[in-house]
């Protein structure tokens, strides 16, 4: 198995998921599988094959640099759990 | 055991677009709470980012400036970590190909300041800011505002090229004022505008490795950050010297105790997974646009500096005072278009009298009481003998507080300067006549009493005289029919 359970373990915290205990093995197994799958690609000759940034053939279209949006607050505070005076808030972060 | 002081800075600039990096919300700085913050920059779902062009040319006018390597296929990235001020759960930056590679900068170094040192860059990479978080309002709340939330950066990231806390804040202004000079950046440090990350680690003299460092963050004066370098190394050099370790971490400045505290455990935040952001497409940037950029530099600060020397002939220090800021050369170069042939007079007052004024009131050049216009007329009135030079000063208080044009305030004050020769020649023959003991004592061979006799015309004059010409007159009049 190319992944170990503290990995996984590990990725589940970094990432904010819980992971109850009795399905951490069958998580292990299944993203060890996904990630074995991917070392069939190092069966090909990849040198001078620059790594994939994205899919598409394609480049960024810019944006011109002008304002519009404008101020939507009101609404977008609707699915807020808790404002004030025009803040977000959260639960005390404690640096 | 004497210790090496190794520096690396991390710079980062907002870029003064009028938009966000990937939104078209409002840059503005000081509006109210969450008001400049769409759905993009709130991180709701469904919702695409869309590069905001004038950031890519801004970036890339910085690289061209230090003589970096232009990315022509940048690329996008996530940076994962979880914090409140970050809605997405990530923040778009650049991790691979960023847009900068390279470049270096030039400082002065030494006790007198007369020999220069190169500092390489690593790269300069574009990513959006975070929102501010709120810790002090709220009992039980930390408050979000994240109106700065997509505002576009420039990470500027150095090689640990410095050696003491003095040639960080040297190599800090040649930056703060190159971005201000292109244009790109406002340089407010106090807005934040403008903040830099300290890497500071020692090493014993001669060592080729580096030791631990540990990370100084958001340092938002050259003041502060030399001083937190300072005591951040000193503390280095106690745990090092006491037997102990350095452990990597991040850590804050708090400037009324003058020392730095650990702020987290840099281990698991340092965990940021980065992926190419499949929202993004690589950037390209074609030769053309990089070419045209090239021709709209601008005069940057090092070429400025030398043509004051070379062509103004100004000393160095003078020029460069005027240069390391921008507003303050824009200033001095209107002023003396203005008046002509008198660079050196202007040098002076906008690095004197000027610049006090705006310190004291901290006020930048543009914002000035005094108009380049107005202190000009003021210099023609020095040139041309009305005013002297500190009668001027006087002037130009009154005109700093409102109180007119220099003609205005020299007429109001009555402080004309009294330079007609035959005016001066009655002063100083009434004096001659009310001090005769004094007259003979000099006739006698008493020279010192020279300065007894200019001191009595000036105070007869009520301070108004031309000196020179007092000077020039007295010792003709008193070496008469001696």
């Amino acid at each position: 198995m190319s992944l170990t359970r503290e990995q996984v373990e590990k990725i589940a915290t970094l990432a904010r998921v819980e992971l109850a205990a009795d399905v951490t093995t069958e998580v292990t197994e299944n993203m060890s599988r996904i990630i074995d799958f991917f070392d069939t690609l190092n069966d090909v000759d990849t040198d001078g094959v620059a790594p994939m940034a994205h899919p598409l053939d394609m480049t960024q279209r810019l944006r011109a640099d002008e304002v519009s949006e404008h101020n939507e607050r009101d609404k977008f505070q609707q699915s807020s759990a808790q404002t004030e005076g025009g803040l977000y808030l959260v639960p005390k972060v404690i640096e | 055991m004497s210790w090496e002081i190794v520096i690396g800075l991390e710079v980062h600039a907002q870029l003064a677009t009028r938009s966000k990096i990937f939104s078209g919300s409002s840059t503005t700085y000081g509006a109210e709470p969450n008001t400049q913050a769409s759905l993009v920059d709130l991180g709701f779902p469904g919702v695409l980012p869309v590069l905001n062009e004038e950031a890519v040319r801004m970036a890339v006018l910085f690289g061209l400036a230090v003589n970096a390597t232009i990315d022509q296929r940048s690329i996008f990235a996530r940076k994962n970590y979880f914090y409140p001020d970050l809605p997405k759960g990530y923040q778009i930056s650049q991790f691979e190909s960023p847009i900068v590679a390279g470049g270096e900068i030039t400082i002065d170094v030494g006790e007198d300041q007369k020999q220069t040192k190169t500092i390489h860059l690593t790269r300069a990479h574009l990513e959006e800011d975070a929102g501010k978080s709120m810790h002090e309002e709220f009992d039980k709340h930390t408050g979000i505002d994240l109106n700065r939330a997509g505002i576009p950066l420039l990470e500027i990231v150095s090689e640990p090229d410095m050696r003491s806390a003095r040639e960080a804040v040297a190599y800090l202004k040649k930056i703060h004022a190159l971005v201000q000079y292109l244009g790109i950046c406002d340089g407010n440090m106090q807005e934040g505008s403008f903040r830099c990350d300290a890497n500071v680690s020692i090493r014993p003299s001669g060592q080729k490795e580096l030791g631990t460092r540990t990370e100084l963050k958001n340092l938002n004066s050259f003041r502060f950050i030399e001083r937190a370098i300072n005591v951040e190394v000193e503390r280095h050099i106690d745990v090092i010297e006491s037997g102990n370790a350095i452990i990597q971490q991040t850590r804050l400045y708090d400037p009324d105790k003058n020392q730095t505290r650990a702020m987290r455990s840099k281990e698991e935040a340092n965990d940021y997974r980065y992926f190419p952001d499949p929202d993004l497409l690589p950037v390209v940037i074609e030769d053309a646009l990089i070419e045209q950029l090239r021709q709209q530099l601008p005069e940057l600060p090092d070429a400025r500096r030398t043509r004051y020397e070379n062509e103004l002939g100004l000393s160095s220090y003078d020029a460069e005072v005027l240069t390391n800021s921008k507003s303050h050369s824009d200033y001095f170069e209107a002023l003396c278009a203005t008046i002509g042939d008198q660079t050196k007079l202007c040098a002076n007052w906008v690095i004197g009298e000027l610049s006090a004024a705006l310190n004291k009131d901290g006020l930048d050049p543009q914002q000035s009481n005094v108009s380049p216009d107005a202190l000009a007329g003021l210099l023609a009135r020095i040139v041309d003998n009305t005013v002297s030079g500190s009668m001027a000063k006087d002037v130009f208080v009154a005109m700093w507080q409102g109180e007119g044009s220099a003609d205005d305030v020299i007429d109001a004050k009555g402080l004309r300067q009294i330079s007609d020769p035959e005016a001066i020649a009655t002063l100083i023959k009434q004096v001659m006549g009310n001090h005769p003991d004094q007259l003979g004592q000099y006739r006698d061979g008493k020279d010192k009493l020279f300065g007894f006799f200019v001191g009595k015309v000036m105070q007869a004059a009520g301070g108004k005289a031309n000196p020179a010409q007092v000077n020039q007159l007295l010792k003709t009049l008193l070496n008469e029919n001696s």
